[in-house]
């Protein structure tokens, strides 16, 4: 039985490969700017839902508070650069390592807390942030902080001329993020958190140290989205709290995940590339009237694909097939 | 900080506290009911507050009049509802959670969208009203009129809830649906038709807030994101699976943001909201009168 789980292991690995080096090829049929924005923009959600996933979806621990992270990632970055000229790629691994951090400090009070209790204890603690961010002059409070643009450069990270390097760094981080599951699926990490998912009860007394998977799953979950937060402050190269920290945001992330397959490898990917694209073809082509029906379009989706295939996209392509073994 | 500005805002506290307690009530039944966190409950305020708008712009009506008709047509608004997506998404198998909270977040959006559509992202105000503008000063201590109304419609309000559970066949029927709605079906009660007739109530209750708010509010679009929030926090402090749990947490939540105005800057007033919530949380995981 166990050979099954390991040859669909190497399948998807081996499919990963191929898509990973298919989108990586894209760039030198589009050259587009609109189209390479869309792309970047999907794949910088494929990575964001996917960190989302490892402590909601297969750890089971439903967070409406990721924005959190996000923003911390994002004001890491460009208030270190801004205030004391720090290269964004350590202020990058600072922003991780800081969410990473606070992540396990709110969760050693959250993870006592279950279902809808945790939940908006979740959304209230991001919402606290967005206040206190908004409120804290030295960060810029509610205008929030520019990040001065000199040329192209990788060492500074950012480029005014051209999208491209963006869009291999999104595709890098999408990989990651698609790895760091990949790997972990199959580790003890991985069974520890599906079996908290299904009765953490259960799990406890066949000897899970619960509490300890949780705070795992939080800790990956949160560093890999801060980086998501760190990639967007550099690409966008203007934030504030609104704009990096709001709930909406908490939403948008979770929502690939959500449409894809929640708790499954492939989901967050699937439904980044479904919804992304639509999400923003929708914007530019009726959204532009500025009537709300690009809200309209969007909405109806959400709901006709939740209670159309509550397992996810992902169940459209695998008749039959179980999920991660158990 | 005086002794008469801590009354001051202790008593507009309360108020908005009775105020926040029936915007909470439709939720809190409606989880209480069937477990379901209806995430357009905002959405439901915002198209009541339109309703009462629009009923005093082209019939000269006003809000207090407007109120019980805006309940009835949110009545029948939330009973529809749940009988075009709350019902399918009551029957997912997988994830039953998640298609709850993105299938009614989805109906926000939508909500929205069609909100901005028809109405314009315009904010718009009840210019003159029996009550809007005015306040009494009883003892000293200002009071704004339409507030009190409000915290006078909660009351009321929840005074008639507690009679309908507990005296009406159809309130007993809720709660018997709401300990086993399995069981029901087998004395001949027809689930969905309780579960339609919860919705609808629940969506009345938000009405009455949302015509009230009309009088002292601007209404437009994302009016109901902003006090969703608080919907929420206010039933799961108060513990979900409790109506009046809600009533009380209301008033706290009122008070808790009046005195956090008083101390930390105005922007910052829902930080000691959600301060409480965690700590109260924290020490009772299941809110303040929570019975699951």
């Amino acid at each position: 039985m166990d050979t099954r789980f390991a040859q669909r292991r190497r399948r998807d690995l081996i499919m990963a490969v191929c898509f990973a080096v298919a989108a990586a090829l894209v760039p030198l049929f589009v050259k587009d700017v609109y189209v390479q924005n869309i792309m970047v923009l999907t794949l910088m959600y494929a990575a964001l839902s996917q960190s989302w996933n490892i402590l909601s979806g297969y750890c089971g621990q439903i967070s409406l508070g990721h924005a959190l992270y996000f923003g911390l990632g994002a004001y890491t970055t460009a208030l270190l650069f801004t205030k004391f000229g720090v290269l964004p790629w350590f202020g990058m691994l600072a922003g991780g390592v800081i969410s990473a951090l606070i992540a396990m400090a709110l969760g050693y009070p959250c993870f006592r807390l279950r279902g809808h209790y945790f939940v908006i204890a979740t959304i209230v603690i991001a919402e606290t942030g967005l206040l206190l961010f908004q409120n804290w002059d030295w960060a810029g409070a509610a205008l929030g902080i520019d990040i001065p643009i000199h040329g192209d450069s990788w060492l500074k990270f950012q480029f005014a001329r051209s999208k491209l390097p963006y869009f291999y760094f999104a595709l890098a981080l999408a990989c990651i993020a698609w790895l760091v599951t990949w790997w972990l699926e199959d580790s003890k990490w991985g069974y520890w958190w599906r079996a908290v998912k299904d009765n953490p009860d259960a799990a406890e007394s066949l000897g899970v140290v619960v509490f300890d998977s949780k705070m795992g799953a939080a800790a990956v979950s949160a560093f890999l989205t801060a980086i998501g937060g760190s990639f967007y402050a550099q690409f966008v190269s203007y934030i504030d709290p609104g704009s990096v920290m709001g709930f909406q945001f908490s939403l948008l992330m979770a929502l690939p995940a959500v449409i894809g397959g929640i708790g499954t490898l492939w989901g967050p990917v699937l439904g980044a590339v479904v919804l992304i694209p639509l999400t923003e073809l929708t914007r530019s082509y009726i959204g532009g009237s500025g009537r709300g029906v690009d809200l309209i379009v969007y909405g109806s989706l959400i709901v006709l694909i939740s209670l159309a295939r509550p397992e996810g996209l992902i169940g459209l392509f695998s008749r039959g097939h179980r999920g991660p073994a158990r | 900080m005086t002794a008469e500005t801590i009354i001051q805002s202790l008593a507009s506290g309360l108020l908005m506290g009775l105020l926040y307690g029936l915007i909470a009530a439709g939720l809190a039944l409606i989880f209480g009911l069937m477990d379901v966190v209806n995430f357009a409950h905002g959405e439901f305020l915002m198209v009541a507050m339109y309703a009462t708008f629009f009923l005093f712009s082209f019939f000269a009506l006003d809000p207090l009049l407007a109120a019980p008709l805006v309940a009835a047509a949110l009545f029948v608004f939330g009973a529809v509802i749940y009988l075009l997506v709350v019902r399918f998404a009551m029957r997912a198998k997988a994830n039953a959670g998640m298609v709850q909270i993105f299938s009614t977040f989805g109906l926000a959006i939508v909500m929205r969208g069609l909100a901005q559509y028809f109405f314009t992202p315009d904010y718009r105000s009840i210019t003159h009203s029996w009550l809007g503008g005015k306040t009494v000063s009883i003892a000293g201590v200002f009071l704004p009129v339409p507030q009190l109304a409000g915290a006078a419609v909660s009351i009321a309000a929840f005074a008639a809830l507690y009679f309908f559970i507990h005296s009406t066949d159809f309130g007993r029927a809720l709660e018997a649906t709401r300990e086993d709605a399995g069981a029901v079906a087998l004395v001949g009660i027809d689930k969905n038709r309780v579960f339609a007739l919860g919705w609808g109530l629940g969506a009345a209750l938000v009405g009455l807030a949302g015509a009230i708010m009309a009088i002292f509010f601007y209404v437009y679009p994302d009016v109901g994101a902003s006090f969703a929030l608080i919907a929420y926090v206010t039933v799961a402090l108060g513990g979900f699976g409790s109506v009046f749990g809600a009533f009380a947490a209301g008033i706290i939540v009122g008070l808790v943001e009046a005195m956090t105005a008083l101390i930390l800057p105005p922007s910052l007033k829902s930080v000691g909201i959600y301060a409480v919530y965690l700590l109260v949380v924290f020490i009772r995981p299941r809110g303040l009168f929570g019975s699951l």
